[in-house]
């Protein structure tokens, strides 16, 4: 048996974006929430993400890395069709990343526009990507329905990200900033659940092939356990809420989790709906290999040394520590 | 609107996004090292004025990633935007080595930074040192891969083709080919003198203004002795690197000496304005066959001239402009740090304070100016006669590249005037334990 190469690549592809929506998720919601706290709370906010941001970053770069190594094709032809809002995403990225560290060693009224800059850029970036999805599950489709429905992603992926880092407060601040962030995942909790409900019936009337995949009897009947272990999560976020620390965020972890299996099931095998299979799309076989045989043998050290930034920095986030 | 505006469009922003970005690489390689030798000495001696170096430097540096983080990736986008003809046709060899950079140098970089940078308190002497260590080793390990490929595409060797798709035949001779060593060397000492000039200048800034600064007097001599020893290395380093590219890429080194006819005994132009159009020198002044001595060390030897290469040879002007500017900045660097390796050992008089201070981003200008020689120099080709630039470039409309050109060109100025005036700031307010 021969490994299937385009496939193993399109399962990493989709593992390192996984891991970038979830991991930036949480940081990017941070971003989001910082004008309703008050100043103390933000550096303690800040404070919170500041060890993990810059890897958590990496993940885009190693996601986008192997659309551009894998499926050469595809990569031209979906960052070409997303140009402006890829362009849009890379300077919220970019304002926000200087942020982190001129906003606590600019002076004055500068330290107060990187502040703002800071929740702008997260903003940003965070409605480009769901901008972005919203155009590639509709194909790149021209027309102001599309057009509507690419802003209404946007705005669900806000909610989501908003969601993830108000339950990552809670896990990771203690006092009354936590108890704002509890009152804060209510709101993203409702939130994402109208995004979710709303893409999840527009996806469908918006791509042919999309639909034809989830309504299929009886196949539809199976996947229907999709949307109510997705509701189930919803609800254990909900109501352990306030009584337990982690759960609230592994909940909203598994919400992200089961939406990108369900859009990973909507879209395969293709990575250019009705346009390019994975299969279509891939290098030739000996640079795939190469790469693999690479990723492999890194794959082990890097979940290894994640695990390990993470156990450093456990506990609660304090405000200075941002300045080193 | 036709083709011409398109290319020129792309690579303007592409340009832009890439020479912004080697900025920051090319201080934090450098300023990497420096923090594992300032790290060891606060643990050798547990004196609090190295710990205090060592959290100032690790402020700037931890900027200065940040800057490079977020330029990077904007890089990774950019490649099939602007250039989808070029994954195409290379991608087979392109793409394994970007991603080893992306596997091995960035996540080790990115996720020890956070030990490097907030842990100091949470984890042991030696796992702190440690981790100071793989950022350094991270960093360098992505020039290498990145370096790598670029050598390549100026001195492609070890591809076949298999089918129609052109794949790498031997792995070892596409990354070790012939002008990678000579780079790769002359880029690592391009990061040590502009970090060393970096710390350097920005120590003599806070000595102008806190003259009694003991520590920043220390920061400035490690600065200037460093830099007086890689100088002259740079300097031998940079002529290997000229006579690799003589054997490769004769039609740069051509434009370079902005040498239009092929010739024996040909003169060595100091100064000139190259005109594109009539093939000639206007303004020149010459020492006569010294192009010759210099390039094959024989004063009647034959060059070869541009018209040799015709009409596949570079734009002469901004290369031979471009690397005068690369050699005067390096050679004041160089009269400079030997000068003050000599004059800081009796005292730090104000006027080489000052000079130190006017040189502190000094390696920007040497590394951009080389760096436009070396990628310029290489049009019209892409990838040195396997592909060039205009086949590669892709279809994004004019407008929406003139538009995010200039979104990026604002947001760029605005992140290097918050950067500098930030730098200044803090080596203003000086080292605190």
């Amino acid at each position: 048996m021969t490994l299937d190469l385009p496939l193993a690549f399109a399962v990493l592809m989709g593992a390192a974006i996984l891991a970038y929506v979830v991991l930036d998720g949480y940081d990017l919601g941070v971003g989001m929430l910082m004008p309703a706290a008050t100043d103390d709370e933000q550096d303690v906010m800040v404070a919170s993400i500041g060890p993990f941001w810059d890897a958590n970053e990496t993940w885009l770069v190693l996601g986008v890395g192997i659309l551009l190594i894998a499926f050469p094709a595809a990569h031209g032809y979906i960052l070409g069709a997303l140009y402006l809002p890829v362009a849009a995403m890379l300077t919220g990225l970019m304002l926000r990343g200087v942020a982190f560290e001129l906003r606590v060693k600019a002076q004055g009224w500068h330290a107060e526009l990187w502040n703002w800059l800071f929740w702008f850029g997260s903003f940003l970036a965070s409605f480009a990507q769901g901008y972005m999805l919203g155009r590639y599950v509709t194909a790149f489709q021209p027309g102001w329905g599309y057009f509507f429905f690419a802003l209404l992603v946007g705005a669900a992926l806000c909610g989501g990200y908003v969601l993830l880092g108000a339950t990552w407060l809670v896990l990771r601040t203690e006092g009354e900033l936590q108890r704002k962030a509890v009152a804060w995942t209510r709101w993203g909790l409702l939130w994402v659940a109208l995004g979710v409900a709303l893409v999840s019936l527009a996806t469908p009337l918006a791509s042919e092939i999309v639909r034809d995949k989830w309504f299929d009897f009886p196949r539809t009947l199976g996947l229907m356990l999709l949307p109510l272990a997705t509701l189930a999560a919803w609800l254990w976020v909900w109501a352990t809420l306030g009584k337990s620390e982690w759960k609230p965020f592994a909940g909203a972890v598994a919400i992200f989790v089961l939406a990108f299996t369900g859009l990973a099931y909507s879209v395969f095998p293709y990575v250019v709906l009705g346009w390019l299979t994975i299969w279509e799309a891939a290098a030739h076989p000996s640079a795939l290999k190469v790469v693999l045989a690479g990723a492999l043998a890194v794959l082990p050290f890097l979940v290894g040394y994640t695990v390990f930034a993470y156990r450093v920095f456990r506990g609660k986030a304090r405000a200075g520590l941002y300045g080193h | 609107m036709d083709a011409g505006d398109a290319l020129l469009l792309a690579r303007a922003q592409f340009g832009l996004n890439i020479a912004f970005h080697i900025l920051f690489p090319t201080l934090s390689i450098a300023l990497a090292w420096y923090l594992v030798w300032f790290r060891v000495k606060y643990a050798r001696s547990r004196d609090p004025a190295w710990l205090a170096t060592y959290r100032l430097w690790v402020k700037i540096f931890a900027l200065t990633f940040a800057m490079g983080v977020v330029s990077g990736i904007t890089m990774s986008f950019q490649f099939g935007t602007n250039w989808p003809g070029y994954m195409e046709k290379v991608g087979n060899i392109a793409g394994p080595l970007l991603a080893y950079e992306v596997l091995t140098a960035f996540f080790l970089e990115a996720t020890f930074l956070g030990v490097m940078l907030f842990g100091m308190e949470r984890v042991s002497t030696r796992v702190h040192i440690f981790s100071a260590a793989m950022v350094a080793i991270g960093t360098t390990l992505s020039a290498f891969w990145i370096l790598a490929l670029n050598s390549w595409m100026h001195t492609p060797q070890g591809q076949v083709m298999d089918g129609g798709a052109l794949i790498a035949g031997d792995w070892l001779q596409v990354i070790f080919n012939p002008s990678f060593p000579y780079r790769f060397t002359h880029m690592m000492l391009a990061s040590g003198l502009s970090g060393s000039f970096l710390v350097a200048g920005l120590s003599a800034w806070r000595l102008l203004k806190a003259p009694q600064d003991a520590g920043a007097l220390t920061t400035l001599r490690a600065g200037t002795l460093v830099a007086a020893v890689l100088a002259p290395l740079q300097v031998l380093v940079g002529d290997l690197h000229g006579l690799n590219t003589l054997e490769h890429q004769p039609a740069k080194i051509a434009a370079i000496e902005a040498i239009w006819k092929t010739g024996k005994g040909v003169p060595l132009v100091l100064f000139a304005i190259p005109d594109e159009t009539a093939g000639r020198n206007d303004y020149a002044i010459e020492v006569p066959k010294l192009a010759s001595l210099v390039l094959k060390h024989d004063a009647n030897a034959e060059v070869q001239g541009l018209d040799a290469f015709a009409p596949d040879h570079p734009p002469v002007a901004p290369v031979f402009f471009a690397f005068r500017a690369m050699v005067g900045m390096g050679m004041l660097m160089l009269a400079l740090a030997w000068a003050g390796s000599w004059i800081l050992r009796k005292g730090a008089p104000r006027w080489l304070l000052w000079a130190f201070a006017g040189m502190t981003f000094s390696g920007w200008i040497a590394t951009l100016a080389g760096w436009l020689v070396t990628e310029i120099g290489r049009q019209p080709w892409l990838v040195t006669g396997i592909l060039r630039t205009a086949d590669a470039v892709g279809r994004v409309p004019e407008a929406a590249l003139g538009a995010s050109l200039a979104g990026y060109a604002l947001v760029y100025g605005v992140m290097l005037l918050a950067y500098v005036v930030t730098l200044t700031h803090l080596a203003g307010e000086g080292a605190k334990a």
